[in-house]
């Protein structure tokens, strides 16, 4: 449902007395799901739900000449969408911005991190390199598609197996090595919002609307940040980043435990 | 030549193992998940629901519109651009037109039925069972129909007719094939859905038809114990 | 001429081209067709048989605007001289002017001081035309702008089941949790309690009685059930 804001200042206020509409506490997630392989032509899949929340991710492998500036590397490409096939308020057509951020998040969690040893994707160097393409699709949106989406992202990355080169140097996408992705670091994305004067996570849709901002930080599992986005109209004190950090750290931790 | 055996050991009248589910969206108004092999396919129904832009609208009855794509990773090989291509538009145009017939849409003048067919993986014979998990979706939004409909390729390997081609079949080199895309309504067992690609003489193509009439009722099995199966548990 | 027959027992859950009699004895009626020598469902839902008609229940499906219909709906948009308004069906609804509130509107005022667009309200369907033209009014007991509260869509066709015969059903929800309820025909359902806590149980019962509609002695069970989370 679309809130106008008077139903937001009262969920704000519910908030307030320590009451989320669903009955959770703040630091609750719903229950968290991840599967593996569920799309098996991908050379990696995963599905992860969250709540009512469903977001699918694959992982396509290629042989390419790598770029001219990188001529030592592989190369790493995620795209995220919000499908309409998710919700009544996504449109078909050209994706929205709020799109453009889903994926530059989850991209950034993976790539700037440097979750991937790209340069172990280099077969001849300025030659041949593994491109590696991750697709996340959103399934139904029940709110905090962001944390769904970069998890599955991840999982989808290390249920990948190499598919077999043949002599010719042209891939066999029908046979799966037993080689994994060199997968050096696994982030892990959790958003915190603030809304009101309180910080949760996991929001539901309706939360997520009330939302005045939002951190979602990738975490290693040293508590190491690799990647944060900050969202959301209202500006942030230390003190309100400092929780919402904490929060997020902690609740990464838990995640990390689901794969 | 001749074609013997199929790659996965089936009959030639078999179709794969299939697997249907109704309401697996939940914030739609109808879904379905149908599976048959290895394809997979979703549908997820909006509507009806109004219509923009203003000039669309009929106001006789509402519209259906089809929305066919298949995800990024559902092929094996080249990962697939995401968007509208020419195949997906001239998928979703036919099956538009293999539903439309069944749809009773007096009741929502102006109005649109949007549905939305993803395609996770795929193993030949996607637009079928997109077809089939359109028509659970749409039943399962609670819009009147006068009967389902089911779709199934059937085709020609080599000398042999053979139901329910997958990709390996549709990729025979030894022989023409023929692929051929039918759908057939549950209950008035008319065609709604004919395409075909490769090579039949008219006698082969009518004993496809009556391959794929079988082949559809029972698909037709599946698709009413998926909707069934939904509120049975509620029950 | 062969023997007319029923091929389904009542209650029964049928889908639509699933046949449900043979025969010219046996009548069509709501959600059922008659093709040649036989009914036929042409909806998703339960059959009920009355005598010699066959109807459809639908389990599932949008709501559809049907004169005299009190349903909370959401301003879409204000014009110069109404409101159009979000009916959670497939067709907005016209509030004008004249019967938005008893108040005087002066010519040219700003309509968005009366209803802003995402205000939800609570009105009542005049008028359908055939080509789903609607028109509501906000004149009469109950008809009002929602404040402060939580709005929630359950399934429209049970609603009847969750107001109950003379609101019986959704009075023992209110009396318990001592909240607020309005439950529109289009399934739309706002709730407010002073107590969060207590919102969330009016939530949680409205959602058990969705979801448990079928069940036969329902009020009893429902009223049970929110004695003993009550004292939670």
């Amino acid at each position: 449902m679309i809130l106008n804001q008077e139903m937001k200042q009262h969920i704000i206020d519910s908030l307030k007395k320590g009451v989320r509409f669903d009955g959770r506490k703040n630091d609750d997630f719903r229950e968290v799901n991840v599967e593996y392989d569920v799309a098996p032509s991908a050379e990696g899949s995963a599905r992860v739900t969250i709540g009512d929340t469903i977001v699918l991710a694959g992982v396509k492998l290629g042989l390419e000449k790598p770029y001219p500036d990188t001529p030592d590397s592989g190369m790493l490409m995620v795209n995220a969408e919000f499908m309409p096939m998710a919700s009544p308020e996504f449109e078909s057509g050209p994706p929205s911005i709020a799109s453009i951020e889903l994926a530059r998040v989850v991209d950034r969690g993976i790539r700037e991190s440097g979750a991937i040893d790209v340069k172990k994707l280099c077969i001849e160097a300025g030659e041949k390199a593994w491109s590696v393409g991750i697709d996340v699709i959103t399934i139904n949106d029940g709110g905090n598609l962001m944390d769904a989406a970069a998890l599955a992202a991840l999982a989808a990355l290390k249920a990948t197996k190499f598919p077999k080169v043949k002599k010719d140097g042209s891939i066999d996408y029908k046979e799966k090595t037993k080689d994994s992705l060199p997968l050096v670091k696994e982030p892990i994305s959790v958003t915190a919002h603030l809304i009101g004067d309180q910080i949760l996570v996991d929001p539901s849709v309706e939360e997520e609307q009330s939302s005045d901002a939002r951190i979602t930080a990738a975490a290693l599992d040293d508590k190491t940040i690799c990647a944060l986005q900050k969202g959301g109209e209202r500006a942030l004190s230390e003190e309100e980043i400092d929780q919402m950090l904490t929060l997020s750290l902690k609740k990464a931790a838990e995640l990390r435990k689901r794969l | 030549m001749s074609f013997k055996k199929r790659p996965d050991g089936r009959d030639f009248d078999d179709l794969r193992p299939m697997e249907a589910k109704a309401g697996v969206i939940k914030s739609a108004d109808g879904s379905a998940m149908f599976k048959i092999g290895k394809t997979v396919a979703f549908a997820t129904v909006r509507g009806p629901r109004e219509l923009f832009p203003r000039f669309l609208k009929n106001p006789k009855k509402g519209i259906l519109r089809i929305y066919y794509q298949m995800m990024p990773f559902s092929g094996v090989g080249d990962r697939i651009r995401p968007g509208p291509n020419r195949r997906a538009k001239e998928i979703s145009m036919v099956t538009e037109k293999s539903l439309s017939e069944v749809m009773l849409l007096e009741e929502f003048p102006n109005s649109v039925i949007d549905v939305f067919i993803d395609i996770p993986q795929a193993d030949a014979g996607t637009r079928c069972a997109g077809i089939s998990a359109a028509a659970i979706a749409l039943a399962d939004a609670g819009i009147p129909m006068k009967e389902l409909v089911a779709a199934v390729a059937v085709g020609r390997v080599d000398d042999k007719l053979v139901v329910d081609l997958d990709y390996a079949e549709e990729a025979y080199e030894d022989g023409p094939v023929a692929d051929v895309p039918i759908a057939v309504t549950s209950r008035s067992n008319k065609i709604s859905l004919l395409q075909m690609d490769g090579e039949v003489d008219k006698d082969q193509m009518m004993e496809l038809l009556k391959k794929a009439k079988i082949a559809c009722a029972k698909i037709n099995e599946v698709q009413k114990k998926a909707l069934k199966d939904k509120y049975e548990v509620q029950k | 001429m062969t023997e007319s027959k029923l091929l389904i027992k009542d209650k029964q859950i049928v889908v639509p081209g699933e046949e449900l009699a043979q025969g010219m004895d046996y009548l069509p009626s709501t959600g059922s067709y008659r093709d040649a020598n036989s009914i036929v469902s042409q909806l998703l839902g339960l059959v009920r048989i009355d005598g010699k008609v066959i109807k459809i229940v639908p389990l599932t499906g949008q709501y559809m605007p049907k004169r005299n219909d009190v349903v909370v709906a959401q301003v879409s948009d204000v014009t110069y001289s109404a409101w159009s308004l979000k009916t959670f069906s497939p067709y907005q609804a016209m509030l004008s002017m004249k019967e938005a509130t008893s108040e005087y509107i002066e010519k040219g005022a700003d309509l968005t001081k009366f209803y802003g667009i995402g205000d939800y309200v609570v009105v009542k369907i005049t008028n359908v035309t055939s080509q789903k033209l609607i028109d509501v009014t906000m004149k009469g007991p109950g008809l009002r702008k929602l404040r402060k509260g939580r709005i929630i869509k359950v399934n429209s066709n049970k609603v009847p089941r969750i107001i109950g015969k003379q609101g019986s059903m959704v009075g023992i929800v209110k009396q318990h949790t001592l909240t607020q309820i309005t439950v529109g025909q289009n399934g739309i359902v706002w709730i407010y309690g002073e107590d969060p806590k207590m919102e969330n149980l009016a939530e949680t019962a409205i959602r058990k009685i969705e979801a448990e509609s079928h069940t036969d002695g329902l009020t009893g069970k429902i009223e049970e059930w929110l004695q003993t989370e009550v004292k939670k």
